[in-house]
């Protein structure tokens, strides 16, 4: 196939528009300066989505008529913001609140977008740790609370924690569409890296500038799903072998 | 005082009615086995008297302490009252002694050090020092048995229930829990213990009761219950597991 491509006849012209070196080369210290703002984005977003979500899924989790309020609302949330366009929910925060204008009210838009990340994100990975709590047998936590744990007790120490090693992988794979999705911050006009690549298309109409952006995106999620399958191994050499460890 | 009474239980899942009325007292030190077909609720019966499943109707009062009054904190009552299962249930992502340090820390709120002393004894004392720091996944069933009973007798209860804790062990593991179990009764410990082993029913109970369709249909020294049956369901039941050859 790379063959074929690179031997069609338009070839020259997409190498120049798409793959150009030195465009590549001058563009790259721009747009990798500008990809630090969707690292400080996702990384503020993910880990106030790690504690946010984990109570979404609690709240749900809840059994017993009392909590049939709460259980009704954290499903309303997840529904809705699973459901909405996450462009849309930064459209709407990004342009709008600032717009009001409102003393007090950060007019940031990369603040908004952050905001808009959390609220539907926390939707998303709260399904992630609910199948994780529920994938944990009922015996387990029977366990725990014959034993004289509270039933708060026994969440924290014993479902939590199972359900949590058992969702590392489903959990990453949001975190890399949550990473990937910081882009969208960028129509607000917050410069980040697809924001700056658009900037150096414009000028010099040439694509390998997005080309820049979506190389410095690939190279954060490959290592990190590396990790993630590093962590996931070693918990479970740790569990089998023991004392050995 | 009775350890256990329990008068007049009823529980139904859904439509089914799995205790149909359980009178049963339990002195102190006392060893009551519970014989009886799969479902005919003998599991339940004891999962009842930890509150594990909320009774419909009826009272249970362990040592003088009615459980099934309003108001009762079921987490005090529940630490007087050590429950095994029959799989088990030890918790995966702990070694040995974080499972049996577990509860002593976070109910009774003894200190780590407090705690791991305590189950250190213990561990040694049923031969299982060794296999402080590993995980249940490496353990053999019988190991992994004797430290769900060890996990339960650290919280010092009064009272142990053993819901068939042999039944999903491999024939020759079952003895080394059967002599943990022995061991707990020459020390004094009330227990009640529902069992497929009627060898070990007729060696260790004081007392044997024969459940049928949610209702203790007899009971008696396990002597006059394994030789001569009253009723002709627990004579047919005694029969089939002479037939299957475990008696």
């Amino acid at each position: 196939m790379v063959y074929g491509v690179t031997n069609a006849p338009n070839w020259p012209e997409v190498k120049a528009s798409f793959f150009n070196w030195d465009v590549y080369k001058s563009s790259f210290p721009g747009i990798a300066r500008a990809f630090l703002l969707n690292v400080k984005i996702f990384m503020i977003a993910e880990a106030i989505i790690l504690f946010t979500a984990l109570a979404l899924a609690v709240l749900r989790s809840l059994s017993g008529p009392v909590f049939f309020p709460i259980r009704a609302l954290a499903i309303a949330y997840a529904d809705f913001f699973r459901g909405v366009p996450t462009i849309l929910v930064i459209a709407l925060l990004g342009f709008g609140a600032p717009a009001l204008a409102i003393e007090g009210i950060p007019t940031s838009t990369t603040f908004w977008g952050i905001v808009s990340l959390v609220l539907i994100y926390t939707a998303y990975v709260s399904e992630v740790y609910r199948a994780g709590i529920e994938s944990v047998h009922p015996s387990q936590e029977a366990a725990a609370r014959s034993l004289g744990l509270t039933r708060g007790q026994a969440l924290a120490s014993v479902v939590l924690p199972q359900a949590v090693r058992r969702v590392i992988p489903p959990l990453l794979n949001d975190f890399i569409g949550l990473q990937k999705d910081t882009a969208l911050v960028g129509i607000l006009g917050s410069v980040e890296a697809f924001k700056q690549a658009q900037i150096d298309v414009s000028a010099d109409f040439n694509f390998t500038n997005y080309l820049v952006a979506a190389t410095l995106f690939v190279a954060i999620t490959i290592p990190l799903a590396r990790f993630t399958d590093w962590l996931v191994a070693r918990d479970r050499r740790k569990r089998q072998a023991g004392s050995l460890v | 005082m009775n350890a256990i009474e329990l008068s007049g239980v009823r529980k139904s899942f859904g439509k089914n009615e799995v205790l149909r009325g359980i009178d049963l007292d339990v002195a102190e030190h006392e060893v009551v086995c519970l014989i009886g077909a799969s479902g005919s609720g003998k599991s339940t019966l004891l999962r009842c008297v930890n509150l594990l499943e909320p009774i419909d109707d009826g009272r249970i009062v362990v040592r003088g302490e009615e459980l099934t009054a309003r108001g009762v904190d079921v987490n005090r009552v529940r630490r007087g009252i050590g429950i095994v299962f029959q799989s088990y249930n030890l918790f995966p992502h702990m070694s040995v002694l974080e499972n049996v340090t577990l509860a002593p820390r976070k109910a009774l709120r003894l200190s780590r050090r407090d705690a791991a002393a305590q189950a250190t004894e213990l561990l040694s004392r049923f031969g299982l020092a060794d296999k402080r720091d590993d995980y249940p996944d490496r353990l053999s069933g019988g190991q992994q048995q004797r430290v769900a009973i060890v996990r339960a007798l650290a919280m010092r209860p009064e009272v142990m229930l053993l819901d068939e804790v042999t039944s999903a062990l491999d024939p020759e593991l079952v003895a080394e829990v059967l002599r943990v179990i022995r061991e707990l009764a020459d020390g004094g410990m009330t227990m009640l213990i529902a069992t497929h082993e009627m060898g070990f029913a007729r060696d260790i109970a004081g007392r044997v009761c024969f459940l049928d369709a949610g209702v203790i249909l007899e009971q008696g020294p396990p002597e006059r219950i394994f030789t001569s049956p009253e009723h002709a369901r627990t004579r047919q039941f005694l029969d089939r597991i002479i037939e299957a050859g475990r008696l």
